[in-house]
Order: C-alpha cells, then sequence, then structure tokens
C-alpha cells in the first residue's frame, strides 16, 4: 500500500451482551483502494461488528478510527455522514418508491416548506446512475427492478456520499453470474477511487478473486489478516474453525436398502424442470446448488407445499400424489425446513409443544392431549440429541440456534418417517453443534433411514452424502457417487459451466 | 409492459372504473324501477352526491395517510362528535358574547384545535409507548366518545347561528361550501403525500420501516403528524357539516370510522401501508356514496345499503389478492 | 435495584398485572361503596357481563388464531332479532336451533373467507359488520321486533331463569368458559390454535391445517354469539335491531385487557373472563360512586392503553418505546 493511512481503522473492539462477550477485542484496518475480506462462521460476530461500525450497537470499549480521526457513530445516518456505507444483505429498499427516492431516502433534497426538490433529485440521482452504467432511470419504481438492478440502487445509494469505506454484506447472494460481472466492475471503480472496502461472503471463490487481504473472526475474536495473494483456502478455513477441517468423505459402509422415494421427470412451473433421482433406505442423497436452483422447492414439492405440473413420485415404488404436508407426514416424509424461525418452530411455544406439533391430534387421552406421552417423546429426543434446555416448558425462542434446530430435527425424528428431508441443516449455528448435526445425520442414514440433505456449503454436502445432485437454474445437472465427486467437478456443475441452459 | 403493470394498472384505475359501472347500471335500472321522473345522472343530483360525500371524504383523506404510514386510526367518528359538540358550544359561551358573529371563526378555530389536540394525543402515545395504533384507538374511540357525553350527558348540543348556515348552505360556481372543502382538502393531501418530504417519507415508513430507520428518517415525528392531521380533518368534517345542521347528538359519528376505512380500502391503499393513492380514495369515497343514491333512487330500501357496501368490500379483498397469485407456482401456505 | 431483579419485578407484574389491577379496583370500589361487595350487586354485574362475557370467549378464540373479528355485535343483533321473530312465527323450540343455524352459517361463511381464502380478517369482517347490520335490517324491515306474549312462553328462562339460585346467564357464561377454557388448555384443537396464531408458517410446515382451525375458530365465535344472542333476546323478549351495535369493539376491548395479543398465539380462556368481568365492575363500581355510564368508556380507554403498554414494556424491558 502506498498511502500508509488507513480509511478505518478498528481498534479493540468490545460488546458485549447480557452473558454473552459478542466481540472480544476486534482490530483490523482498511486501506483506501483495498478490499478487505471479513470472514468467520456464522455466530463469530460479523453482524454484531456491523452494527458497530454502522452506529446501530455501540462498543463497550474500543475505538474506530476514520482517516486518522476516532469517530463515534451515533447512528446509521451518522456512520453514513461520516463516510462509512453499507450494501446490506437484506435489501432495505422502499419498493413503492422510486429509484430516485430510495438512492437518497432520509435526505431528499428540499425546497422551502418542506418541499422535495425534483429536478434537483433528479439530476443528482441521474449523475449517479450514469456512473454505474445502469438501464433504469431515477423515475422507475423500484418495485419494478430486478434483484440484482434493486442492488445496484443500493450501491447507487452509497455513492451518493464521499466514502471512505463500503461494506458489501453478501453482496451476491441473489446475483446472476452476469450480474456478479457488473457488481465486481463496480467494486473495481470503487477501489480505484481510493474507496476503502469490506468485503463479507461466505464463497472462497470470489473472497480469492477480488481481496487484497483477509481478517478472520471467531467466537467474537479476531483471528488474524492474511494477504490473499499468500495464502489459500485451507489456510483460511483453519483460521475461521479453530481445527482441521474434516473433509473426509462418508460414503455408507452398510448395505443400501430398497428405494424408499423415486421421482421422475418432475417439473413445477419456471421453478425446477424435468427432475428425476432416486434415495435408498440407509442412504444420504446431497443436494448441491446456488441459492435459487431449486433444490429447496424440489422439497417443498415431496412436502406437498407444491403442486407439481408434471412428473411421477413414486414412494416404496408406489405412484402417489401428495397433496399437503399432513398427507405427506401421513406418506412417511418428513421435510427439516430451510429457515427453522419462521417455518420450523413456533418460537412462542415451548419446547415439548413445538416438539410433538406434528402428532398432537394422536397423542391424547380421551379428548385430551397426553401430557405424559408428550413429555415422554421430548425426553427420549432431549437425550438422543444433547438438546440444551432447562426443561420443556422453557420458550424455544429462548434457545440458541443449535438447539433449536435439534428441537426442529427431534420434531420430525419422532414422526419415524420413511423420507427424512434436511433443507440447509446447519445455518446459523455454531461449529459445535454442527458436527453434531452431520454425525446425526449419518446415524440416521445408518439406522436404515432414507436421507435428503440440501445444503449450500460444499464442506458438508463432501461430508454427509452419499450420493450428491448438482442443481444449476432449475435442472440437475449430474448425480455424482462419492467416488467420481471433486470440488472441482462440483463447483462447475453448480455454476453452469459447461452446460447450456435455456 | 413491464412485469406486474397490468396489475397495477388495473388496480389504479378499478375504482373510477367501478364508479362508471355503477353511474351505467343506476340510470339504466332507474328506468326501469325509479320511482322518480329525474333522470339519475342529473346535476343537481351528481352536485347533492359530492356534497353528501364530504363528511366521509374528508376524514377518508386523513385516514388515507394513517394508513400508508402502515396504522390504523379508529377514534376518528368520536373526534368528529367532540369537535362537533365544541364548535357549537362554544359559540354560546358567555366570554365570546361580545364578538357578533365574529364567534363563527373562534368557535371553528376551537373546533380544529380540539380535533387537532386528540389527534396529537394519540399520535403521541402510539410513538411514546410502543403500542399499536389499533389498540390505541380502538381505546380512545372509547375515550373521547365518554368525553363528548361527559359533556353535555345524553342531551343534544344545538346552536343554530343563521350566517353559519348561509354560509354553509353557500354554492359558488355552482359547488357547495362542504363540497369545495371536500375538493380543498383532498388536493391538499395530495400535494402533501406526493409533494413534500413528509409525505415521501410516510409513504417510506409504511413501505419499509426498518429501512427507513435506518435512512435516519424519524418514524415518531411522522406518524405523530399523520394522527394529528387525521384529527384535524376529523374536526374539518364536523365544522363543515355542523355550521348547516346546528345539532349534534352524543351518538353522531358512531361507525365513521368504520365506513372511512371502506372508503380508504375500497380505493386500494393497502392495510399494511406503504402504497395508496389519494385520488383512488376520492374515488372510493365516490363509490360509497353513489351506491347509496343509487340503491334509494332504484327504490331499493336504505338498509339494503350496508349488505352491498359489505359485501363489495369483501369482493375487493377478493379480487385484489385473485390479481396478485402468482399462479399455480406459489408455495401452498 | 439490580437489572435481573427489575425484569423479574416487570415480568411478574405484566403476567399477573392484570389480576392486580383487578384487586386494587375491586378494594378502591368497596372502600368507596359498601353496596359494592354486597353478593346481590357481584351477582347483578356477573349476569349484565354475561352477554359481553359469552361473545368474548369466542373472540378469543379468533384473537389467540391470530385474526380479528369485529362483527360479533352486528352478528349478535341479527341472532336476537331472528329469534325473536321466529319466537312468534314457529315457536320457541324450533326457533332457537333455527336461530343457531343461520348464526353459524354466516360465522363459516366468515371461517371460509379468512381461513381457505386467506383475505384479510379486519377488513372481511368490517365488511361483515357492514353486510350483516344490513341483513338484519332488511330481515326487520327496519322494526323493532317484540314476542306477542311476554308472559306465557319458557323462552324467557335463559335471560331471566334462575337455577340454585343464581341465574342462568351467569351458569350459561360459566359453562362456557369452562368449556372453552379447558378446550384452549388441553385439547390439540387448543394447541393447535395456538401454533397458527403463533407461527401461522410453521404450523403448516407441521401439518396443520391452518385454513381448517382458522375456520373452525370463526364457527366457534359464531356459536358463542348465538349464545350470547339467545340471552339477549330472552332477557328482553323483544328488541330493536341495533342491539349489539359497537360490542365488537368492547369485546375486543375485553379480550385485549386480558392480555391477548392481537399479533396471536397468546391469551386465555380464564384472562379473557378477568377482562370481562374488569369492564363490568368498573362499570358498576362508577355507577354506584354516582358517575354516569360514559365515564366507563374514559376508564376503559386508560386501563386499556396502561395495561398494553406495560405488558409490551415489561417484555422489551423498557417503559418508553424505542421509536425515534
Amino acid at each position: 500500500m502506498t498511502d500508509p493511512t488507513p480509511a478505518l481503522r478498528l481498534e479493540d473492539i468490545v460488546k458485549t451482551f447480557p452473558g454473552v462477550r459478542a466481540l472480544d477485542g476486534v482490530s483490523f484496518s482498511v486501506m483506501p483502494g483495498e478490499v478487505h475480506a471479513l470472514m468467520g462462521e456464522n455466530g463469530a460476530g460479523k453482524s454484531t461488528l456491523m452494527k458497530v461500525l454502522g452506529g446501530i450497537l455501540q462498543p463497550n470499549e474500543g475505538r474506530i478510527i476514520i482517516n486518522e480521526e476516532p469517530a463515534v457513530m451515533s447512528g446509521p445516518l451518522d456512520a453514513k455522514a461520516k463516510g462509512i456505507v453499507f450494501i446490506h444483505q437484506e435489501l432495505s429498499l422502499a419498493d413503492e418508491l422510486s429509484v430516485a427516492e430510495n438512492i437518497y431516502l432520509g435526505e431528499l433534497p428540499r425546497k422551502r416548506f418542506g418541499l422535495v426538490d425534483w429536478p434537483r433529485l433528479e439530476e443528482k440521482t441521474n449523475a449517479i446512475l450514469g456512473k454505474l452504467k445502469v438501464g433504469f432511470d431515477a423515475r422507475t419504481r423500484v418495485g419494478d427492478l430486478s434483484i440484482a438492478n434493486q442492488q445496484m440502487v443500493e450501491i447507487a445509494r452509497a455513492l451518493t456520499v464521499d466514502a471512505k469505506a463500503v461494506i458489501f454484506d453478501e453482496p451476491t447472494a441473489s446475483l446472476t453470474d452476469a450480474e456478479k460481472v457488473v457488481l465486481f466492475d463496480v467494486i473495481a471503480d470503487l477501489r480505484a477511487h481510493g474507496v476503502g472496502i469490506i468485503y463479507i461472503s461466505h464463497r472462497m471463490e470470489e473472497i480469492f478473486k477480488i481481496t487484497d487481504r483477509i481478517s478472520v473472526l471467531r467466537d467474537g475474536q479476531y483471528r488474524g489478516t492474511l494477504n490473499t495473494a499468500e495464502t489459500n483456502e485451507e489456510e483460511v478455513t483453519q483460521l475461521m474453525i479453530g481445527r482441521k477441517l474434516d473433509l473426509s468423505r462418508n460414503a455408507s459402509h452398510h448395505e443400501l436398502g430398497d428405494v424408499a422415494l423415486e421421482v421422475r421427470n418432475l417439473s413445477c412451473g419456471r421453478l425446477y424442470h424435468d427432475v428425476s433421482f432416486e434415495v435408498r433406505r440407509g442412504e444420504v442423497l446431497g443436494f448441491y446448488g446456488l441459492v435459487g436452483a431449486g433444490r429447496t422447492e424440489i422439497a417443498e414439492t415431496l412436502f406437498g407445499l407444491r403442486t407439481p405440473s408434471a412428473g411421477q413420485i413414486r414412494l416404496d415404488g408406489q405412484e402417489t400424489r401428495i397433496t399437503s404436508p399432513a398427507d405427506a407426514i401421513g406418506k412417511g416424509i418428513s421435510l427439516v425446513p430451510e429457515d427453522r424461525k419462521t417455518q420450523g418452530l413456533v418460537l412462542g411455544m415451548n419446547c415439548r409443544d413445538n416438539m410433538t406439533l406434528p402428532q398432537v391430534d394422536d397423542l391424547t387421552a380421551g379428548p385430551f392431549v397426553a401430557d405424559g406421552a408428550e413429555i415422554a417423546i421430548f425426553d427420549q429426543y432431549r437425550d438422543r440429541l444433547d438438546i440444551r434446555t432447562p426443561g420443556w416448558k422453557q420458550q424455544v425462542g429462548n434457545l440458541s440456534g443449535g438447539n433449536q434446530q435439534k428441537i426442529v430435527i427431534g420434531k420430525w425424528l419422532s414422526m419415524h418417517p420413511n423420507v427424512l428431508i434436511v433443507d440447509e441443516p446447519t445455518r446459523g449455528i455454531d461449529v459445535g453443534s454442527k458436527s453434531e448435526i452431520h454425525k446425526l445425520v449419518r446415524d440416521l442414514a445408518a439406522q436404515g433411514y432414507a436421507v435428503i440433505v440440501i445444503s449450500s456449503e460444499m464442506p458438508e454436502v463432501l461430508h454427509v452424502s452419499d450420493r450428491i445432485v448438482a442443481m444449476y437454474s432449475g435442472r440437475i445437472i449430474r448425480t455424482f457417487t462419492s467416488e467420481e465427486v471433486t470440488e472441482d467437478n462440483l463447483i462447475q456443475a453448480i455454476s453452469g459451466i459447461g452446460e447450456k441452459v435455456a | 409492459m413491464q412485469p406486474g403493470a397490468l396489475s397495477t394498472f388495473l388496480k389504479r384505475g378499478a375504482i373510477w372504473g367501478f364508479i362508471v359501472l355503477e353511474l351505467i347500471f343506476f340510470t339504466v335500472a332507474g328506468e326501469f324501477l325509479s320511482l322518480s321522473e329525474k333522470a339519475f345522472m342529473d346535476v343537481d343530483n351528481m352536485l347533492l352526491l359530492f356534497k353528501q360525500s364530504a363528511p366521509i371524504g374528508i376524514i377518508a383523506m386523513g385516514m388515507t395517510i394513517i394508513m400508508i404510514n402502515g396504522n390504523i386510526d379508529l377514534s376518528v367518528g368520536a373526534i368528529y362528535a367532540l369537535s362537533a359538540v365544541i364548535l357549537l358550544d362554544s359559540m354560546t359561551w358567555p366570554v365570546f358574547a361580545g364578538l357578533g358573529d365574529w364567534v363563527i371563526p373562534v368557535g371553528w378555530l376551537l373546533a380544529l384545535l380540539t380535533g387537532l389536540v386528540l389527534g396529537a394525543l394519540n399520535g403521541l402515545i402510539v410513538w411514546k409507548t410502543g403500542v399499536d395504533a389499533f389498540i390505541v384507538t380502538l381505546g380512545a374511540m372509547l375515550g373521547y366518545r365518554g368525553l363528548v357525553f361527559m359533556y353535555n350527558g345524553e342531551q343534544p348540543t344545538s346552536h343554530l347561528n343563521w350566517t353559519l348556515v348561509d354560509f354553509a348552505e353557500a354554492q359558488v360556481l355552482g359547488l357547495h361550501t362542504a363540497t369545495w372543502f371536500l375538493l380543498l382538502v383532498t388536493a391538499a393531501i395530495w400535494f402533501l403525500m406526493n409533494r413534500t418530504v413528509h409525505g415521501r417519507n410516510a409513504y417510506a415508513i409504511g413501505n419499509n420501516r426498518e429501512a427507513a430507520v435506518n435512512a435516519g428518517i424519524r418514524v415518531g415525528p411522522h406518524m405523530m403528524i399523520n394522527f394529528m392531521i387525521v384529527g384535524f380533518l376529523a374536526a374539518l368534517s364536523a365544522v363543515v357539516f355542523y355550521s348547516e345542521s346546528g345539532s349534534v347528538n352524543p351518538n353522531d359519528g358512531e361507525l365513521y370510522e368504520l365506513w372511512v376505512i371502506t372508503a380508504v380500502v375500497l380505493g386500494g391503499t393497502k392495510l399494511t401501508g406503504g402504497a395508496g393513492s389519494i385520488l383512488s380514495t376520492f374515488g372510493g369515497v365516490l363509490a360509497i356514496q353513489l351506491l347509496r343514491k343509487g340503491l334509494s333512487h332504484i327504490g331499493a330500501d336504505t338498509e339494503t345499503v350496508n349488505l352491498v357496501i359489505g359485501l363489495i368490500l369483501i369482493a375487493v379483498l377478493f379480487l385484489d389478492r385473485q390479481l396478485n397469485v402468482k399462479g399455480k407456482e406459489e408455495l401452498k401456505i | 435495584m439490580s437489572e435481573m431483579t427489575r425484569q423479574q419485578i416487570g415480568g411478574l407484574l405484566a403476567r399477573q398485572g392484570i389480576l392486580v389491577a383487578f384487586a386494587l379496583f375491586m378494594i378502591g370500589f368497596a372502600l368507596a361503596n359498601q353496596r359494592f361487595i354486597d353478593p346481590d350487586n357481584i351477582l347483578g354485574v356477573i349476569r349484565s357481563s354475561a352477554i359481553l362475557g359469552v361473545m368474548a370467549l369466542g373472540v378469543t378464540f379468533v384473537v389467540i388464531s391470530g385474526n380479528l373479528d369485529l362483527s360479533v355485535g352486528s352478528m349478535m343483533s341479527f341472532s336476537t332479532i331472528v329469534v325473536l321473530d321466529l319466537h312468534d312465527k314457529i315457536g320457541p323450540a324450533l326457533a332457537i336451533p333455527a336461530m343457531f343455524a343461520m348464526t353459524l352459517c354466516l360465522g363459516a361463511f366468515i371461517g371460509f373467507l379468512v381461513g381457505y381464502l386467506k383475505l384479510n380478517s379486519l377488513i372481511v369482517t368490517l365488511g361483515m359488520l357492514s353486510a350483516i347490520h344490513g341483513l338484519t335490517l332488511t330481515y326487520s324491515g327496519g322494526k323493532n321486533m317484540d314476542i306477542a306474549d311476554k308472559e306465557g312462553t319458557w323462552f324467557s328462562i335463559f335471560g331471566q331463569g334462575e337455577a340454585l339460585g343464581i341465574p342462568v346467564p351467569i351458569l350459561l357464561f360459566a359453562a362456557l368458559a369452562a368449556v372453552l377454557g379447558i378446550a384452549l388448555a388441553k385439547t390439540p384443537f387448543g394447541r393447535k390454535v395456538y401454533a397458527v396464531g403463533g407461527n401461522g408458517t410453521a404450523a403448516t410446515f407441521s401439518g396443520i391445517k391452518r385454513a381448517r382451525v382458522v375456520f373452525s375458530c370463526y364457527v366457534l365465535s359464531a356459536l358463542c354469539v348465538a349464545i350470547a344472542g339467545l340471552i339477549q333476546a330472552s332477557r328482553s323478549l323483544g328488541s330493536q335491531n341495533t342491539v349489539g351495535q359497537g360490542m365488537e369493539l368492547e369485546v375486543l376491548a375485553a379480550v385485549i385487557l386480558g392480555g391477548a395479543s392481537l399479533l396471536g398465539g397468546s391469551g386465555t380462556i380464564f384472562k379473557t373472563v378477568i377482562g370481562v368481568l374488569i369492564l363490568g365492575f368498573i362499570q358498576n363500581g362508577l355507577l354506584l360512586v354516582g358517575l354516569q355510564f360514559y365515564v366507563q368508556y374514559v376508564v376503559t380507554w386508560v386501563i386499556i392503553i396502561l395495561a398494553v403498554w406495560l405488558d409490551i414494556a415489561a417484555k422489551r424491558g423498557k417503559l418508553w418505546s424505542p421509536i425515534a
């Protein structure tokens, strides 16, 4: 770096919540014109750090220094005024308003009497949009734009101030490859103008493609900064999880049973097309692909939440139609859904009631719910899954992510399904619980369950699966056996490389 | 055409299409069924329609901005009644005895101030306590109504001022005073919501509250201002109506909140906030009044109006949902 | 005081605050006027609260399932008018089941719209408030309804009768509260109502037929309305066709006062009964100390807002809202 003054420097930031040290002495700096990756497992403290930087939370200790001047951010607006700008993962746009109004949200140019100065607003907006070379104008309603273009609006918002540092939080999560190219161009442009960039992502290939340095957080602690050019994925991963990741394959050594579920030429509108696969008892079938590739939608179809437009589903050789979740449950299919907070759990209910919810109609003594039977089920799965909770009366919302996920898994195991579908089993939970859940999935297969695991994390899918279905853009590109699969050919398959997709 | 543009167009234009349908239906049906010789689309009849729309219409403009902002106000009927009581009673207060007709603007001012204060109280409670506006204004609906009764017991409050009646019954350029007020309020609120920073911020808050907060928009004051506006407009509506009628019963304005919300929803404003149009609300108000007049024109019982409007409201909701269904691919939740 | 104990006290207040408030009211009024705690007076209050109370029981189910019901007031007018009208036409023995059938049909219609068609419950029941009001007026031709022979009918038993020295409306209210309270707390159906209101999506993902649960709640609410209408008709043996007007909001006030969240997923029958009794005793107490009935409105306003405010303040651990 030629310029020795960091655009943004963090010194020993500490942030505590009752009972937790969410950030424990985090320090690193971002140079002007540098793209600096911030990595860490979910729960490592990245989002807390971002809230501190954005002035949403105040640190208990430590200093934030912008251009050699200590800064205290009182709120998002103040942070922005001081040159710290966020491009959020979850878009923070008002989609009924125009592009211009969104870019200058909270800072609409005024005339007298609180009137909006429309000509000036449009002029300023068009100047910024011109720089980004986008295909929409200031008056377009944001709700009418594609996700990628909405993200461009967010970026345009960042350009309205004299940004010292721009923070991208998982910006490529919902972008197509072509849209990513545009995004990376924008980042290159920002960097050429001497802006420091913090780039938060889980995607190693992007990190190694566009960043200069990588800082790693683990359990709220700063674990070091690496020069991207001098390191590799393994070293970063090791820093993130604190030990060498067990990437060993786990192909089943037991005999596989009969085909439990067979899917032939299944399609559902534009969501996925002509999908065929089968899963045997005792087998773990992995589904790997980007978000939006159609994996979750297939699971939802199998669970009766979507109506397929074509194709067949066979359970134990019998062709069947699954019309509702209740129907799916009756036919022995269970789904541990993608998002445990909105789909998996009733957060305001207690642990026991959540766990027995699908079978509450059957756990009865006369017209009443049989308390004893319910508690017996809860105790059984609490012990089996090692769920840590003060008791069954605890509200699920008060448990940690890992324990919440185990409640959901327990809920479905207690239904003794023939086919267990697990969608993103370890999203947002800590490393310890993660490997427990991986082991559990393997154990279930060994006990003769047919298991489908859907995951966006390659190590996970490689680790637990006997076979892996690679999906891209609503189609199955290839089904790998554990002997055939390598990281390279898996990545190629799910990125659509070498495939003609209509 | 961009995706979604068709349904947006249908939704924006729907209320006017509905009004045209009503006009055609009642004109044609009136030829066969009407007891009177007059045509339905008679000029005087239409002028009267505007005038009769005014009390609900003026409040509906305020309710629209409250709902765009993501809130609701159930206390408008009670505010309307209390402001009316203040209006009529204050003109008889001995302090103002020497003012002659100058007591009129004073009475108006006091009534409007009443609405403003009651609205501000609602807004302040919503802002400072964080209790949902539905509950706050549900309570206020009872509480403010209680104040109306406490003022004069179960007796009506009456005061007829002929200067005032003349003013209220005047017609300028063919339009009644009440109609002028309705039009002016519509224009002013349209201007407020489309041309001022406050209005655009109110849309942003209703549309994506978190984004608005993160962009540094102060949600509380905007909400409070909107509650003050709706309170003011409820009072203005009372001023316009009671200047002419001169007598207010303590039960007056009951169920107004329901009529007003019906008009706003017919006009396409979303309950969840963030979307809605002042002009469409104007259409919603006219549509309801047209329905009332139309049904009586063709000789239906006035009672049927409630039935028809209730069912139309539900039908509109149903159609709106059908327009927004993404088709068979949708998750069955 | 440390933060923990403050939170604990806050939590305790939030959970039991409604009972504490109730006790304070009773003591206050009792000190102000001896007659307040006279058993006859207490029975009288409960008796006059029974109609509101029965309706509130049904609405509690609807609110816990995450919806609103603003149509119960006009529905109650409807069932009262219908049963009075049919009483003279086909006799009470047939009039009562006929009225129940018609009221349940209305409830089923609302349940279909909100449950199966997934329409917004506020607007649907607002529309139904108006529609049923219109229906009642059309049915009655805008006239009041009276039973011709007020002396010679056994129909008056539901509103005016007594058993074991206790007025029948109280017995009906108590029995219904007990049955529905147990149904909500102890049966699979009750569990599903909480799940659907707490998180409808998660309930669906757990195989619960959400539409059916919501539908059932509205039918149950209509059943309660029919019983309330029966009591009302039987008590007065004649009625205006606006007898239930405005009650939907009083009912909702009682349910909210009992601590049910409008977001759904929380509340109990017991708390609703307390909410109903508080409203009843406030009204009575204010009358006994010489204030008019409408003072009750103002007091209710203050109490509702205080109750909900303290409840959420205890949950967030802060008195004032974080709204900027």
